[in-house]
């Protein structure tokens, strides 16, 4: 079984986020007064090959943790995605 | 004694050279080693260098917290001996857990490459031994993502433990945020770990050994480790 998963990786809140905040800044000056509170972040999509499901959530959890975020400045988001 | 000091080359370092100079320069023998050895040669002393390695392209220094030569550099830290990380070294350290917080982009977000001011701020590492509290040195930084943060309680217990080792500061030592080349908190440029024989550093003492090409604010480090080392094997 192929399970496809989404991992989101953002700047813990109360980082300073220098790159949320210079898109921001270009908010104003298109127009959109009432956009605010930008982060950027990363998106990964990984696939992974186990028997069950559950196996592969907490697979693709540990990959998370462990090597595509820093849990001292980083939060991470694991979503599964269609069966493949 | 000539303290054997190794410089690991990663994958996209590219101050090891400069490293390996700055301590035959210096008088130590210099021990190159490859991220794939598992083994650091007999070294006393290890200088993680600065570069990309693994082209930092997960984060910087992330992978290579996971290469083959991090075991017995890890071995080699716990065992007490100095280690210093430089610039994406000192970057390593941090994604290895080596060292607390971690390195992020800039505050500013542009590179920073200029010759910048930082204060001892403690004598008990290898690396600041033959220093004063309050000496200012000049070394240069060049850095994307230099700025150090750690979550409050983190950074309140590294100042409780006297962990700074190093903090931006003006040309008399003065602590202020126009002295803060990328953001970082507290100022920090270097900190040790807790038993002070690991110290991870921005600026770049490998490159401010020798008066022919810019400041010496370097040398001072590489007297320090030297001549703990050889009082250590005496």
């Amino acid at each position: 079984m192929k399970l496809e998963f989404e991992v989101a990786v953002t700047l813990k809140e109360g980082l300073l986020d220098p790159q949320g905040k210079a898109v921001e800044e270009a908010l104003p000056a298109m127009g959109w007064e009432n956009v605010s509170h930008v982060r950027v972040g990363k998106l990964v999509r990984m696939t992974v090959e186990v028997d069950d499901p559950e196996a592969a959530a907490a697979l693709a959890e540990e990959v998370a943790r462990r090597l595509l975020a820093n849990p001292v400045i980083e939060d991470v988001k694991v979503r599964a995605l269609e069966e493949t | 004694m000539r303290p054997r000091i190794a410089v690991v080359t990663f994958p996209g370092s590219n101050d090891d050279r400069d490293a390996l100079r700055a301590v035959r320069e210096m008088g130590g023998e210099p021990v190159p080693v490859w991220h794939r050895d598992t083994d650091l040669q007999g070294a006393d002393g290890v200088i993680l260098p600065g570069g990309f390695a693994y082209g930092d392209y997960l984060r910087c220094g992330a992978i290579a917290g996971f290469a083959p030569v991090m075991d017995p550099v890890r071995d080699h830290a716990r065992s007490g001996r100095p280690v210093l990380g430089i610039c994406n070294g000192f970057q390593v350290l941090c994604e290895a857990g080596l060292l607390p917080g971690a390195l992020t982009r800039n505050a500013g977000l542009a590179f920073v490459c200029r010759v910048i001011r930082v204060r001892v701020e403690t004598m008990t590492t290898p690396f600041t031994a033959a220093a004063e509290p309050g000496d200012v040195l000049e070394i240069p930084i060049k850095h994307g993502e230099g700025r150090f943060v750690a979550d409050l309680d983190t950074l309140a217990r590294i100042e409780d433990r006297g962990q700074v080792v190093f903090r931006y500061c003006g040309p008399e030592g003065q602590l202020d945020d126009a002295f803060n080349p990328n953001g970082a908190a507290h100022q920090i440029a270097g900190l040790s770990n807790e038993e002070g024989n690991v110290v991870g550093m921005m600026p770049h003492p490998e490159h401010a050994v020798d008066p022919d090409v810019g400041p010496t604010g370097g040398q001072v480090l590489f007297e320090s480790l030297l001549s703990s080392l050889v009082a250590a094997a005496t």
